[in-house]
């Protein structure tokens, strides 16, 4: 008697949940069939969590072109999502560096068939804003040594000379600096890093790493965090996804002798004006950002995030769904529909014919 | 008692009622209160000028009800004797310590419900996030998972807590019941991330690895869910008069019915509220469940295969994982946000009027 | 011739003895999850306690330099939410329980138990846009007028993310469990207690201190403790709220601060791979020991007085 009594909670919680068993109004009846797909199935991709926005409409357009098909998209982070394909626990990967020549050479990725490369195509690429909040500033343009001594604790208020060197038209108020850096491990912290390691590395004396790699300054949790902190403080700078800069201010980064502000073309400029790294497998198409670059219009921070997946895969069951969903991201549909979600960088059409090459050599 | 205290008779004004005398009048208090406010806004109002910044209100009333716990105690005081006047300091304290716990409920309260209406609609209630991007979905999916695997924690947590409380009050002697005390207060500081690393482990073992099910979420709740039972339950039970127990023992009734027809229904009320409040402490629970139960876009109904959504970790990734344009997953996350709070407001509710049904009718 | 009379045993029911099994089978339970927990996390940790930066990305040198700061900051970040939280929880519980009029109390109750339906991840968004920004000019003050204090010194965030925010919303999260253990207690105390206490002339508070608040002495103690349980191991919460770097300062209103052990896991385990994931079970053990330790603390406090309590 006393268990009926103290169950009452979980009671009905159970019964509210058998109540509220009528399907989703969005699920399953609505499918359309016309499309003539014949692809089913399930597929299960792990990984970065930069793509997730991507990823969740190109899962949506994928699916609503194969209605048979359900794909899940983890958005777990890079490391696990490259420790997950490892194993073998899911069929492709996304991450927001390529797999290094070593652990390449350890191999044992479990999917795939025994002597496979695997494939490494840079599907998502996104341009990083640099954000700040300072009250009747809307732009400011800025050299790479400048913005690694800001986020270093060298430049500390924003009437600095370096500062006013290269906006003379600004008005800069006398107001501390916070540079606010991501508390979490994150593949945008280690393109930013990366950046700054390259293009100042006089000022920038740390190695690229997803950790913030000192103590000091602001520290925020994940992109949103990151925006929040940006945003409800008084003289914050920050780094991140430029489809989240929103109101904030955002800089112009000197390349070259001009300022070029971040732009999905631009982003895409600097992809292509970079080679892909050397000693790789047909098919791993690696790239090795040129973050110096100097051609003109490029913008060097950006975030260029993987899909991985078996050169050839173990068991064949699922090859053509992976092809079928790989391609449909290639497609200019599918980058096209990443960039209105996302706000990624469209990739450009050289790009797309070698990722193209690539996918079809999957088997 | 025969002793008379005589009054001197030189007493110059006779005291009108003497049961009055040295005490405040009853409106005192309230008038030292708006007083010690007026002081505080004067002084705000001058530093507004000073400085020329705006007024601050908030500021002006905190610091006014502030003035006024020295300021009852000192009129108290000199009025009506230090014994009086420590009364009126704790009355004034505890008064202030409950107001002050109210303001960031009430700046909670205000956030959520009014972020969190901009899409707490009929959509928000039947449609899942499956191919939704941008405008629109639902939490549907995320309802049904909170649920079943709060539902299924708590299955598992309340009758082995409950009855775990009863063997630390009833049964337990010796080591083994110091022993259980003891492990039940080190459960209370497992993290609970460290538990849904637990159950993720656990189930990885049996299911092989990267499977997240509902059931590995329960798990992890319900190691969360336990200690907070036992713990409250416990306190509970053993506040129940011994006299009760005797009573029913002298009368010959066995001792599992003196436990379940006397000493569980005193406590009811007591055991009810901390099984609640277990409750309300694991549905918010959103990193063990991220990690065990991980999440997904479409309506699962199976806690014993392929992911479950959950609300606290739908409002996480809605927050988190932005797409464009923004608002509208920051206002899904406040949508959630808010039903989470319903639900666990009505299955309060209920719990309190279950309690009163069921508890014995005391005078009080 | 008169011999001694046999010794009267007790009938021996089958429900006693159902009931009796498995409480002790319940009892057990715990001692089982307990034991594979602590197996669990044991087993995962030993490879990271002897790592280096060689072998670990995520370590700068060895494990223990790795920890030591996460290890003050949680107990830092509980100890500062405890202090806030107790005397406020205590403060509630009693208004609730014997200054309010009868009739408003369970409602005032009522409204204090939704706090504890606020999930940690709204405490963290209300935390960040609300909480943070409004205590900003509250910390310049602080830091302008008793910056000779050291735990004021330096210099302010411009944020409010500071360690002590993220306290002041663990206080929050915890008034809720703490405040209804003590009240529960405190309406336990028998009415012949507080009423002699009043017949003899006390005051209110002198009632109270004198009948309800030793009767309700072991009860704050188990609030205190599953208080700074909760406290210890809240995760989104501080993952969000605070700006947390690795280091141990007192400090208490810069945007440096040290970060707490379960926020760390959830900060840094997503992108955790090999004996990184490792490292960070680690430091869930060492969580573990260090509430065992505080907890092992409050028993010791207890025991040291009489437990009070109707069935013994």
């Amino acid at each position: 008697m006393n268990f009926k009594r103290l169950g009452v909670p979980a009671v009905i919680a159970v019964t509210a949940a058998i109540a509220l068993s009528s399907c989703a109004s969005n699920e399953g009846g609505a499918a359309p069939s016309e499309s003539a797909s014949t692809l089913s199935g399930n597929l299960v991709g792990a990984g970065a969590s930069s793509q997730d926005a991507a990823q969740q409409s190109w899962i949506a357009g994928f699916q609503t072109a194969n209605p048979d098909v359900t794909v899940d998209y983890d958005p777990s982070g890079s490391g696990a999502g490259r420790e997950t394909f490892l194993e073998g626990a899911s069929d492709f990967a996304g991450s927001d560096r390529a797999f290094k020549d070593e652990e390449l050479a350890a191999g044992g990725f479990k999917k795939c068939a025994a002597d496979s490369s695997i494939v490494e195509l840079p599907l998502y690429i996104s341009p990083i804003a640099v954000i700040f909040n300072v009250e009747g500033v809307d732009s400011l343009d800025l050299d790479a040594a400048t913005v690694a001594g800001i986020f270093a604790g060298t430049i500390t208020n924003w009437n600095d000379p370096a500062i006013a060197a290269t906006n003379p038209d600004a008005t800069l108020p006398d107001l501390a600096i916070t540079p606010v850096h991501r508390s979490d491990d994150s593949g945008t912290t280690e393109n930013f890093t990366e950046y700054l390691g390259a293009a100042a590395a006089d000022v920038w004396t740390w190695e690229a790493d997803g950790v913030w790699p000192f103590e000091g300054g602001e520290a925020a949790q994940g992109t949103s965090g990151l925006v929040d902190a940006v945003s409800n403080g008084n003289g914050t700078i920050g780094y991140a996804d430029a489809s989240r800069a929103g109101d904030l201010g955002t800089v112009s980064i000197k390349v070259g002798d001009e300022f070029v502000p971040y732009s999905p073309e631009a982003a895409a400029a600097i992809v292509d004006a970079s080679p892909f790294a050397e000693g790789r497998a047909e098919g791993d198409l690696a790239i090795e950002i040129d973050r110096t670059s100097e051609e003109a219009g490029v913008y060097p921070i950006v975030l260029v995030s993987y899909l991985i997946a078996c050169g050839q895969y173990e068991d064949p069951a699922n090859v053509d769904l992976v092809k079928g969903y790989l391609s449909y991201i290639a497609s200019p549909e599918g980058q096209e529909v990443a960039a209105a979600d996302a706000g990624s960088a469209p990739i450009s059409d050289t790009l797309r014919e070698k990722i193209t090459a690539a996918i079809d050599s999957i088997k | 008692m025969t002793i008379q205290t005589t009054r001197p008779p030189e007493t110059s004004a006779p005291i009108a009622n003497s049961l009055t005398a040295g005490r405040l009048p009853k409106s005192a208090p309230w008038t030292i209160l708006v007083a010690a406010i007026a002081v505080a806004a004067a002084v705000f109002g001058v530093v507004a000028i000073g400085s020329g910044s705006g007024y601050n209100w908030g500021g002006a009333l905190f610091i006014g009800a502030l003035l006024y716990i020295p300021a009852i105690w000192l009129f108290s005081m000199l009025v009506e004797g230090r014994r009086r006047a420590m009364d009126r300091l704790v009355t004034a304290l505890v008064t202030g310590a409950f107001l002050l716990a109210m303001i960031p409920l009430v700046s909670l309260a205000i956030t959520v419900v009014s972020l969190g209406a901009a899409r707490f609609d009929a959509d928000f209630f039947t449609m899942s996030m499956r191919n939704v991007t941008g405008e629109g979905g639902g939490a549907l999916h995320a309802i049904i998972g909170t649920l079943l695997m709060t539902g299924a924690a708590a299955v598992i947590s309340i009758p082995i807590g409950l009855m775990t409380s009863i063997y630390l009050v009833e049964y337990g002697r010796g080591r083994l019941a110091r022993g259980v005390t003891f492990l039940v207060d080190v459960m209370t500081g497992i993290p609970s991330i460290v538990a849904g690393l637990f159950a993720y482990s656990l189930f990885a073992i049996f299911l092989g690895p990267g499977t997240r099910t509902g059931i590995a979420g329960a798990v992890a709740l319900s190691l969360l869910m336990i200690p907070v039972v036992v713990r409250s339950s416990e306190e509970m039970l053993r506040l129940v008069p011994n006299e009760l127990r005797e009573a029913a023992f002298a009368l010959g009734v066995p001792k599992w019915l003196t436990i379940v027809k006397v000493v569980l229904p005193t406590s009811i009320a007591g055991i009810t509220t901390g099984i609640m409040l277990s409750i309300a402490r694991v549905i918010g629970e959103t990193a063990p469940l991220l990690i065990a139960a991980g999440f997904t876009a479409s309506v699962n109904y199976n806690l014993f295969d392929g992911r479950m959504q959950s609300l606290p970790v739908f409002v996480y990734t809605q927050y988190a994982n932005q797409g464009n344009p923004p608002e509208e997953y920051i206002n899904r996350a406040w949508a959630a946000a808010l039903t989470l709070i319903l639900i666990v407001m009505a299955l309060n509710l209920i719990a309190r009027l279950v309690a009163r049904f069921f508890a014995p009718k005391f005078g009080r | 011739m008169t011999s001694a009379p046999a010794p009267i045993k007790a009938k021996l029911r089958i429900g006693d003895l159902v009931f009796s099994r498995s409480a002790v089978f319940a009892g057990s339970m715990i001692l089982v999850t307990l034991a594979a927990v602590a197996l669990f996390l044991i087993v995962q940790s030993i490879p990271a306690v002897v790592a280096t930066n060689e072998d670990a990305s995520i370590l700068k040198t060895n494990f223990w330099d790795y920890v030591g700061p996460l290890v003050f900051g949680t107990v830092w970040a509980a100890t500062l939410a405890l202090v806030v939280a107790l005397p406020i929880s205590i403060g509630i519980a009693l208004f609730i329980s014997h200054y309010a009029p009868r009739r408003l109390a369970s409602v005032l109750g009522y409204i204090v138990d939704l706090l504890a339906a606020v999930p940690s991840v709204v405490f963290g968004l209300w935390g960040i846009g609300v909480f943070a920004p409004a205590l900003v000019d509250a910390y310049a003050w602080l830091n302008e007028n008793l910056g000779w204090i050291p735990l004021f010194s330096g210099t302010p965030s411009a944020t409010g993310r500071t360690i002590l925010t993220a306290a002041l919303v663990l206080a929050v999260m915890v008034l809720p469990i703490m405040t209804a253990i003590c009240r529960e207690v405190f309406l336990q105390t028998p009415v012949l207690h507080e009423e002699a206490a009043l017949a003899l002339g006390a005051t209110r508070w002198e009632m109270i201190r004198t009948a309800v608040l030793p009767f309700g002495r072991s009860g704050i103690i188990s609030a205190s403790v599953l208080g700074l349980g909760r406290a210890l191991g809240e995760t989104m919460a501080v993952a969000m709220v605070l700006s947390a770097s690795p280091v141990i300062t007192f400090q208490l209103l810069t945007s440096v601060n040290p970060n707490t052990i379960a926020a760390n896991i959830a900060l840094s385990f997503p992108e955790a791979y090999g004996l990184n994931v490792n490292v960070l079970i680690a430091t869930g053990l060492i969580l573990f020991v260090v509430t065992f330790a505080v907890n092992a603390f409050a028993r010791w406090i207890v025991s040291r007085r009489k437990e009070f309590s109707g069935a013994n």
